[in-house]
């Protein structure tokens, strides 16, 4: 049995889940909508920046980077694309980029860390 | 003590909320369909003499093709109801009776947060080395005149005494193909609809082998 057939007997709705996002790439900009909990309270957080990488995209384990800079340091955060945290992923631009791993924007800043839009 | 019958489907990982925090946890996946009471082992028989000399239930799972299958254990199967099985363990001290010829299924068994010992045959290595075999860790460097013996065990025979190599000294040889025990797994899930069970971490043996599981 491979890995999906696998999985989706475990949890079958997952796929459905996965296909329900927009689509995205590496170098687009999105907002990740993070469930944060506080004891009982549970809120939304946002968390906009660019796609660096995604990995393992054809499996149910994958995992995405999104990079940003903040305060004039860079964060970035990997999360699970199934990830019961996630609550909404929205797509704001088109990047258009040549590679399909971003590590060159980790050395880079202002003016030079800019990625062009993709106009379609 | 009880136990069950199942068969390794493969491992993938699952996420599981605790309070705060999401947990990815890997995990593997047991098919554990019904198993069927064969044979009801007891110390003494109803009048007080000597039976078996100690209480067991003996589990069978696996369907097996009758022509497969010597008389002998056919005959058994007969005795019990059911049809040929491929696999028969015998778990001593079963918490719960049952008579012979019951169906037992997972959920009777095994709840949700249970912790579980796993036995399963290891995938078979071959002829391996001492690295790999029982965990030495070579010779260490590769400068100052060492060449072609980064991975051997070393001296085994000592000098002038012993001047012989003690019986049971670990060298290389077959590798794995062993009954192996892994202890105090959680049961992460219970799924009866399609008896399976959800396992955390992961166990001996390679994809649709059986597994022993014990509580």
């Amino acid at each position: 049995m491979i890995q999906a057939e696998i999985q989706n007997l475990l949890e079958p709705t997952l796929q459905e889940k996965k296909a329900s996002f927009p689509e995205f790439k590496a170098g687009d900009t999105i907002i990740v909508h993070v469930k944060i909990r506080e004891g009982n309270k549970e809120r939304i957080q946002q968390f906009k920046g660019t796609v660096i990488q995604r990995r393992n995209s054809s499996s149910l384990g994958e995992t995405f980077t999104v990079r940003k800079v903040s305060n004039g340091v860079g964060v970035e955060r990997i999360f699970p694309i199934l990830s019961p945290n996630i609550d909404k992923i929205e797509l704001v631009r088109k990047g258009l980029v040549r590679r399909a791993r971003l590590y060159y924007l980790r050395g880079k800043s202002g003016k030079a860390a800019r990625i062009k839009e993709k106009k379609s | 003590m009880s136990g069950f019958i199942g068969k390794k489907i493969g491992m993938t990982s699952i996420f599981i909320t605790e309070g705060a925090s999401v947990k990815h946890v890997a995990c593997t996946l047991i098919q554990a369909d019904p198993c069927v009471v064969t044979q009801v082992k007891r110390t003494l028989n109803e009048d007080g003499t000597r039976k078996d000399g100690y209480n067991a239930l003996q589990l069978a799972a696996g369907e097996r093709k009758e022509k497969n299958v010597t008389k002998p254990m056919l005959g058994h199967f007969k005795k019990a109801n059911t049809t040929p099985k491929f696999k028969i363990v015998e778990f001593k001290t079963f918490d719960t009776t049952y008579d012979l010829g019951a169906e037992i299924t997972v959920q009777e068994v095994f709840q949700e947060g249970d912790f579980v010992d796993v036995i399963g045959i290891s995938k078979g290595k071959g002829f391996q080395g001492v690295v790999k075999r029982h965990g030495f860790s070579g010779v260490g460097g590769q400068t100052h005149g060492q060449h072609n013996r980064q991975r051997h065990p070393g001296s085994i025979g000592a000098c002038s005494y012993p001047s012989r190599v003690f019986k049971g000294i670990r060298m290389a040889g077959r590798t794995g193909n062993q009954r192996v025990k892994i202890q105090n797994l959680k049961v992460l899930k219970v799924i009866p609809e399609k008896n399976l069970l959800v396992i955390s971490g992961s166990i001996p043996g390679a994809k649709n082998s059986f597994v022993i599981l014990e509580k």
